[in-house]
Parts: C-alpha cells; sequence; structure tokens
C-alpha cells in the first residue's frame, strides 16, 4: 500500500446553518484512483474543494502530500492537477498556446506533445478553445490539469453532461493517469463510473462517509442477493424484511436467499399465486449505494 | 521562470487573446475617437476661455479624450473583463496553479494600459493632424507622468469596483452607472460654466476631473513651464492607493454563491 496522499480527519464546513460537511475522514494512498462517490449535494464538491485549497474549512485537519491546502502553498500548487466542473479559460487562445501557458506555470512541466497525446488532442492543437466542441474542451480541462506532470490529480466529475461513447473515451483517459502512476481523487454521482474506476471509494452522504473500502469489499459488507417482484398478495411478505419501491416493485436483501425464496414460493404456491417479475440477482453497487444514501436521509 | 518573466508572459498571452477579438479590440479604440470627432465637429471651433485666455474647444476636447480613454480602458473594461474571468472560473484555475495571483493581475493591466497607451497616442496624434492641438514638448513629461498616474489609479479603482460586482451580467451596468455620472460632472464632454456649487464640490470629490485637469493643463497654450497639476496628480494618486488597499482586502478569484 503506497503512503496516504491525502489524509483528512474530523473535516467540517457549514454554509451559514447548513452543516454541508459533518465530520469527513479520508486516507488516499500513493498511486490509487480514489471515488468519493455521492448524491447531489452530499458534500462530494465541498470536500474536494477544501482538498485543492479552494474552500477553507471550519473545523478538522487535512494534509495534501503532507501540507495544509488552506495555506495555499507554492509547492503544494505545482505537484497538484485541478479538473473543476466548470472553469474557464481565455477563449481566444489555441489549444497549444493554453496548455504553453499553462505549463509555463510549473517547475518541471511535462512535455506538450506528450500532453497532447495523453488526452488526444493532437489534431486540435491549432485550434481556438473558441471553437473545440464541449467534450473536446473537457479534454482540454484535463490536459490543463496535467500541464505541470502533477503527483496528485482532481477530477471532480469528470464526465457529467458526456454522451455514452464520450464517457467511455474519459474513462479509458483516467484509466491512463492511474498507469502513469499518478493519484487520482474523483468525485461522481455515477455508480458504473465508481465501479469501472476506483481501486477504493468512499461513499458520502449528508457530509457524512457512510461507507469506504474496494467495492468489492463493499459488497461483501452488504446483503448478498436482491429478491425482487412486483405488487404482492396480502400475506405473502409475513415476518419478512422488505421495501416497496416507487415503481411498485418489492425487493427483499437477503444472505439466505434459498431460504427466504422457498419461504415466498412455497407461500404463492399454496395460495395459487404468480409472483410477477420475480427476479433474483446479486446486489450491484447501485443498490448498495441507493441504500445507503437512502438510509441516510432516513435517519435524519 | 522566475515570478517576473512568469508576469511579462501573462502580459503577452493577455495581448494576443485580446487582438484576436476584433470586435472587443475595434470598438475598444472606436468609442473615443467617435467622442473626439463628433464633439470636436458640434464644438470644436467654439471658443472658450481657459486658464490664461481663450481658446478654441479643440484644446479641451483632445485631453479630455484622452482622460477619457484612460478611464474606458483601465477603469471600465477592467470591471467587465475581471468580472468575466471570474464568473467564467478562468481566475479559479489560475489559482489552483502555482502562478502567484499578483502575476496574473498584473498581467491584466499591464495589458490593459498598453493598450490605452496605443489609444492615448492615437487620439493626441488625431488632435495634431485633424485639429491643430499640439501637445508642447515641454509638458510631454507632464502629460507622460499624467497618464500614467491615470492609468494606475484607474486599474486600481476598476480591480476594486471589481471585487463588488455581484456577477458578470452585472458588470456593464455597474462599470458604466458608476464612470458616465461621474464623466458628466468632471469636465470630460462638457465643461461646466457656473455649475451648482453641490455639483461642483461632487466634481471635486471625485478623481475624474482632476486627471481631466491634469491632461488639460499639459495642452494649454498659454501656459509657460513644465504643466504638471501636482496637486490634481495628488488626489488621482490618493484615490489609486485607497482603491488598491480596498482590492487587496476584497479581492476574490471565486464566482460569487
Amino acid at each position: 500500500m503506497g503512503a496516504p496522499i491525502i489524509e483528512a480527519r474530523g473535516l467540517r464546513k457549514s454554509y451559514g446553518d447548513f452543516e454541508a460537511l459533518k465530520g469527513i475522514d479520508l486516507i488516499v494512498r500513493a498511486g490509487e484512483v480514489f471515488c468519493l462517490l455521492g448524491p447531489n449535494g452530499a458534500g462530494k464538491t465541498t470536500t474536494v474543494e477544501i482538498l485543492e485549497g479552494h474552500r477553507d474549512y471550519d473545523a478538522g485537519e487535512v494534509r495534501v502530500l503532507g501540507r495544509d491546502p488552506q495555506q495555499h502553498e507554492r509547492a503544494l500548487k505545482a505537484r497538484v492537477g485541478i479538473v473543476l466542473q466548470s472553469a474557464g479559460v481565455e477563449r481566444f487562445l489555441t489549444v497549444e498556446e493554453a496548455i504553453e501557458l499553462f505549463r509555463g506555470y510549473y517547475p518541471h512541466p511535462r512535455p506538450l506533445d506528450e500532453i497532447l497525446r495523453i488526452v488526444g488532442l493532437e489534431e486540435k492543437r491549432e485550434s481556438l478553445i473558441r471553437r473545440l466542441s464541449g467534450g473536446q474542451v473537457r479534454r482540454l480541462d484535463l490536459a490543463l490539469a496535467l500541464a505541470g506532470d502533477p503527483d496528485l490529480l482532481f477530477l471532480d466529475e469528470p464526465t457529467s453532461g458526456f454522451d455514452p461513447s464520450a464517457r467511455r473515451d474519459a474513462w479509458e483517459m483516467i484509466a491512463g493517469l492511474r498507469d502513469l502512476g499518478k493519484t487520482v481523487l474523483l468525485t461522481t454521482h455515477y455508480m458504473d463510473e465508481a465501479e469501472r474506476l476506483s481501486d477504493r471509494l468512499a461513499v458520502i452522504a449528508d457530509g457524512r462517509i457512510v461507507a469506504e473500502g474496494t467495492v468489492a469489499s463493499l459488497r461483501k459488507q452488504q446483503a448478498g442477493t436482491l429478491i425482487s417482484f412486483r405488487a404482492p398478495p396480502p400475506g405473502i411478505l409475513d415476518g419478512l424484511d422488505s421495501r416497496r419501491l416507487q415503481d411498485g416493485r418489492v425487493t427483499i436483501e437477503t444472505d439466505e436467499p434459498t431460504r427466504i425464496l422457498h419461504q415466498l414460493t412455497s407461500r404463492a404456491a399454496s395460495a395459487d399465486l404468480e409472483l410477477e417479475e420475480l427476479r433474483v440477482a446479486p446486489t450491484s453497487l447501485e443498490d448498495i449505494y441507493l441504500k445507503l444514501t437512502a438510509t441516510e436521509k432516513a435517519g435524519e | 521562470m522566475n515570478d517576473f518573466a512568469l508576469a511579462l508572459r501573462q502580459v503577452r498571452y493577455q495581448n494576443r487573446s485580446f487582438w484576436r477579438n476584433p470586435t472587443v479590440a475595434f470598438f475598444t479604440f472606436l468609442l473615443p475617437l467617435i467622442f473626439l470627432v463628433i464633439l470636436n465637429a458640434l464644438l470644436g471651433n467654439n471658443t472658450d476661455p481657459i486658464p490664461g485666455g481663450e481658446a478654441k474647444l479643440a484644446y479641451f476636447y483632445v485631453p479630455s479624450m484622452a482622460a477619457l480613454s484612460i478611464i474606458n480602458t483601465c477603469y471600465t473594461s477592467l470591471v467587465m473583463t475581471i468580472s468575466i474571468a471570474r464568473d467564467d472560473g478562468v481566475l479559479k484555475r489560475v489559482r489552483g496553479t502555482p502562478l502567484p495571483g499578483w502575476a496574473y493581475i498584473f498581467g491584466r493591466i499591464i495589458h490593459t494600459m498598453l493598450v490605452m497607451l496605443l489609444l492615448v497616442a492615437i487620439v493626441v496624434a488625431f488632435g495634431a493632424v485633424f485639429y491643430g492641438v499640439d501637445l508642447p514638448a515641454r509638458t510631454i513629461p507632464a502629460f507622460v507622468v499624467s497618464v500614467a498616474v491615470g492609468a494606475a489609479a484607474f486599474s486600481a479603482l476598476g480591480i476594486a469596483l471589481a471585487s463588488f460586482t455581484p456577477n458578470a451580467e452585472a458588470a456593464p451596468a455597474v462599470a458604466n452607472a458608476t464612470a458616465l455620472p461621474v464623466l458628466f460632472i468632471s469636465d470630460v464632454f462638457v465643461r461646466l460654466d457656473n455649475p451648482p456649487p453641490w455639483l461642483a464640490t461632487l466634481g471635486d470629490i471625485f478623481p475624474v476631473k482632476h486627471l481631466s485637469e491634469a491632461c488639460q493643463a499639459a495642452f494649454n497654450p498659454f501656459r509657460t513651464g513644465s504643466g504638471f497639476e501636482w496637486l490634481d496628480l495628488a488626489v488621482v494618486a490618493a484615490w489609486g492607493l485607497a482603491a488598491a488597499l480596498l482590492a487587496v482586502r476584497r479581492f476574490s478569484w471565486y464566482p460569487r454563491e
């Protein structure tokens, strides 16, 4: 396991009366892609912006590459690359000029041609930024973040608003960053993105970390199998821990699928009923995520 | 690269970016020249009492349009461009890099000043060629110093005001609403004859009139000597200094939430 690159302990932040972060603990280690997963408004961006140095925190302790980002030290900024959700750039510069401009800010910049290749903008190097498509601008965002050859890269919702093929391209690019030995902290509200990219992840909901680990360990922590079917007749669910979903389906999470299924089907069979749209499947990360973030909301 | 080289590099990139946007470049230069032509066409040959005697109004309009050029580029355009860059997240992105904040602001200000210098030079040349208003050699240093003090002060005022604009959309309104009324009571578009005392006092308080008068003194054909208006320059500089202090305290790299 690599050395800790990011350490946060008891991180708190309020906006007026609203407590955005209620004590976040986080460790990200060298060389891993760490994913901060959570619904909108959960505190992802606040957390990342504190780690980036863009936002002050009220309480707790933060170390990024051994330094406090709130101090705005150049030595720290020189080793960090940031892709914000939306950040402008001089639109009347060319791609190449903008990357050159940013390379000049850093003590050990990555060569221009390499950056263009990594983000796939070789063909557009002489285009004015104002003529780029939305997807190309996002590539440029990553290119500018890579200009200083950072050890640590922050990606705040890097694929929001992408079409499926653009997302796959972005995923390949991010996976490529891991191969370059970069440590990456990525926020997203897409389950599949976290599952696909992250070495470890933390689920954040309502200002708290509600789960942390690898995708596999997260799966293991939670019940393994999901049984679901449509609009059950009365009596079938007696004594079972079930949840009714908005679409009228009922789900049961269990570690004993055989026993529960037997109970359900024998009840249904003896009443001569059909369990419509009966489905049995291993819990997906999305199910786990929905459960984690929903419980947290209900617990308020 | 040392910090100063970085700051100069910012100027170069700002310049390149500016000249590639022809509409902005064109209108930045056109506006004061249009005013110069229209005001001179309307009133340029009328004579008017100025300190020392009577001179045609062109002697008033050339220096006052030079002052307008300084205010229009340094103040108005800085308020707008800084507000837009802040709203677009350009400033936030820069803030995340090791580039020192001052180097970025320096780049913006010096770029604006270069544009302003070119514009003032065009206004002065225009006045000499078309209206026979010459800048005497003996007052060139005074005029240069006045332009420099004005540029520095109004840049500082522009940055300070940009720290108060709520968003990019509001910036033009805020910039114009603060500049225009003051321009009208400050002997720039019209020379005020016997204004109500409160209006005259108001004009004396703000820096615009002092900059305009410092520029006019350099063009006054009846005066002898170097043409320095130290008191006016001191008032302009004081405003600039106060604005700079305010800007340092209030400046934000982040869009308002």
